[in-house]
């Protein structure tokens, strides 16, 4: 049991509007595990990035957390006080965002952003937090360190500045990573760099990491298990080669049919008719009944769950038929 | 040059430079020099009529540039671009679908403008009949002319872009990453009918792309970039058979796969140069596990006696690449 850093039980992110409360995260429940990467991964709009800011007690208000728990290594952080939650965000959750350049003060020398951050989470004096500084810059794979420490960062590129992010991140040595979409603006070969790096700290240092990115291949790569989105709940949750190679979820099934593939060809790609529901106009029973090819009267009446570690919320899936 | 009957573009040493300098005042002042950023740097391809070509290679790279001095949004700085169509038949598609429609004109209008520029003298009821049409097409409903841009999802609005293009009765396409905002499974909505309108309509397609997988659905010949060059230009399948260029089989040893999940593999090292600064001699020496003296000094070039102009690498020339990558390929 201590093994879990992150536990998430039916979670639930709501933003009332004028016209009414809208659910953006709907009951959702899973855990990260010491050392393990959970990719989430889901369409714009699934609720993936909010999930990761509920984690990081960062919804933007009105979005409040509805209902629900999620508790840190045993301790429940879903109802702390802003103030406290500081503590927890850098201390205890690591944050990488997509754009590195909003996540620096482009008016610091980033040596300097290393050594506030640290000397924030720990005891360490001036000389003492630069030179973990140092340490952490070449961790992360910064040539000549001692140059570049001193450096602006609109200096680097966006790898080495998404590098500087990530140094950012392991400053406190944090328990548990939210990454979200951390190598969207980057190209391929320097988003194969990050990732590397992502999954080498991660086996290092027994971070958990929960990775939001819409990439499947990204996911593919780098997750142990993932977790698939859609219209604010979970479609499926399983080992990262069982849903790729084998998705139990129409959605899911559909969602891999029309990446095109790398080694077979196809005429034309699978296409899932329709798009996903607005948060608005959210469907009775299962959500993706209307865009599925096999639902059922069971799937517009209730609406399936995830239930256990390797699952598919559908009623296909679980009941083998639909009533 | 000869003449290729079947040829619909001929692209010949295109040049294109940028002025980066410093302003004036600095340059006298800091005594900065002129400084020059080569965005497309010598670059030759032909397209067949009815085909697609890809552009492919990471940011920087110059495939974007090569997009507008083909349309003529830019003037080339070196070199020529030889179409063999009627230029108003060209048309281009661009990424961002929200950038490239304007929020106050209906859908409709949008569709309807290349049409009335095309044919000015088109009757009203003429031009609305042929707007739905184009709307059918493209898989929305003829009601969806009275709406706005901002009415319409990420995939809607491309196919509006789509629409709009083939209301000029185009022959010639320039895509400009034209899915790269959307998701993936509204991503192959999108190819799927760019695929089909090809067929059904013999268009041709230029098409730019940094998704190595989306370009090999797309396309039946593939010119990979780096630095404003084209390092590697081979028929589809054969690229992904038989990569010849030390990048191109370094690109595709890092694009994820999906169908080998977990994969741990040694990312390729380095980043793409600055093109203000690029490399002496062949711009991917510095990352090129290949290079030996002289790709330090003299730039490759394609050439016939090697691999048929598919590529321009001197280890591809000696023979190493064969044996040298299979080393690589295997760690």
């Amino acid at each position: 049991m201590s093994d879990i850093v992150l536990d998430v039980r039916n979670l639930r992110v709501e933003f009332p509007t004028r016209k009414g409360v809208l659910t953006a995260v709907d009951d959702i429940s899973l855990t990260i595990r010491r050392g393990e990467i959970l990719g989430m991964v889901g369409e714009s709009g699934a609720g993936k990035s909010m999930t990761g800011m509920a984690i990081l007690g960062l919804l933007e208000p009105p979005g409040r957390i509805a209902a629900g728990s999620i508790h840190l290594s045993g301790d429940r952080i879903d109802n702390l006080s802003d103030r406290e939650m500081q503590q927890v965000r850098g201390r205890r959750i690591g944050a990488i965002f997509q754009d590195p350049l909003t996540s620096l003060n482009p008016l610091f020398r980033v040596g300097d952003q290393l050594v506030e951050t640290i000397r924030l989470h720990t005891d360490l004096t001036k000389a003492q937090a630069r030179e973990r500084a140092k340490d952490l810059m070449r961790e992360v794979g910064i040539p000549a360190v001692e140059e570049r420490i001193d450096n602006y960062p609109h200096q680097f590129s966006g790898g080495m500045r998404q590098r500087i992010v990530i140094a950012l991140a392991l400053c406190a040595e944090p328990e548990l990573i939210v990454a979200d979409e951390p190598t969207t603006a980057l190209d391929v070969s320097i988003q194969a760099q990050i990732t590397a790096l992502l999954k080498r700290l991660c086996r290092e240092r027994g971070t958990a990491v929960m990775l939001v990115t819409h990439d499947m291949g990204v996911i593919a790569e780098t997750a142990d298990r993932v977790a698939v989105m859609y219209a604010g709940r979970l479609a499926e949750v399983g080992a990262v080669e069982d849903v790729v190679r084998r998705p139990r979820h129409p959605y899911t099934a559909g969602l891999m049919g029309s990446i095109p593939s790398l080694r077979s060809d196809v005429e034309e790609l699978q296409m899932i008719p329709g798009a996903m529901p607005r948060l608005d106009a959210i469907p009775s029973g299962c959500a993706f009944n209307p865009r599925c090819a096999h639902a059922g009267p069971k799937c517009r009446r209730d609406i399936p769950r995830v239930e256990g570690t390797q699952a598919a919320a559908c009623w296909l899936a679980t009941e083998g038929a639909v009533a | 040059m000869k003449i290729r009957p079947n040829a619909i573009l001929e692209v010949d040493g295109l040049e294109r430079r940028f002025d980066v300098s410093a302003p004036w005042l600095n340059r006298v002042l800091e005594r900065k020099p002129r400084r020059t950023l080569r965005a497309v740097d010598g670059v030759d391809f032909i397209i067949q009529r009815g085909q697609t070509l890809a552009l492919v290679g990471e940011s920087g790279c110059g495939k974007s540039t090569i997009a507008r001095l083909v349309t003529g949004l830019h003037a080339p700085s070196g070199g020529s671009v030889k179409f063999h169509g009627d230029r108003d038949r060209m048309q281009m598609i661009f990424q961002d679908p929200f950038a490239s429609l304007n929020p106050r004109w209906r859908v409709g209008r949008i569709i309807a403008e290349p049409l009335r520029t095309l044919r000015p003298d088109t009757p009203d009821a003429v031009v609305a009949a042929r707007v739905d049409e184009l709307l059918r097409t493209v898989g929305l409903s003829p009601s969806d002319g009275q709406k706005f841009p901002h009415e319409f999802s990420g995939g809607q609005r491309q196919r509006i872009s789509i629409a709009r293009a083939l209301a000029g009765e185009p022959e010639f396409l320039v895509c400009d990453e034209p899915t790269s905002a959307l998701d993936v499974s509204v991503q192959a909505q999108v190819l799927n009918l760019m695929k089909r309108l090809q067929k059904e309509m013999d268009l041709t397609y230029l098409f730019i792309s940094h998704d190595l997988s989306v370009v090999r659905h797309m396309a039946d010949v593939i010119a990979v970039m780096y630095l404003g060059r084209i390092v590697e230009i081979q028929p589809t399948k054969d690229l992904f058979a038989n990569p010849l260029h030390p990048y191109t089989r370094l690109l595709l040893d890092t694009i994820p796969d999906l169908e080998a999940p977990k994969r741990d593999r040694t990312p390729m090292g380095g980043e793409v140069p600055s093109p203000v600064s690029p490399p002496s001699g062949c711009s991917f020496h510095p990352r090129c596990p290949l290079a030996f003296d002289r790709c330090k000094v003299e730039r490759p070039q394609r050439r016939a006696e090697v691999h048929n102009r598919r590529v321009a690498c001197f280890a591809c020339e000696t023979g190493a690449a064969a044996t040298g990558l299979k080393e690589t390929a295997d760690v």
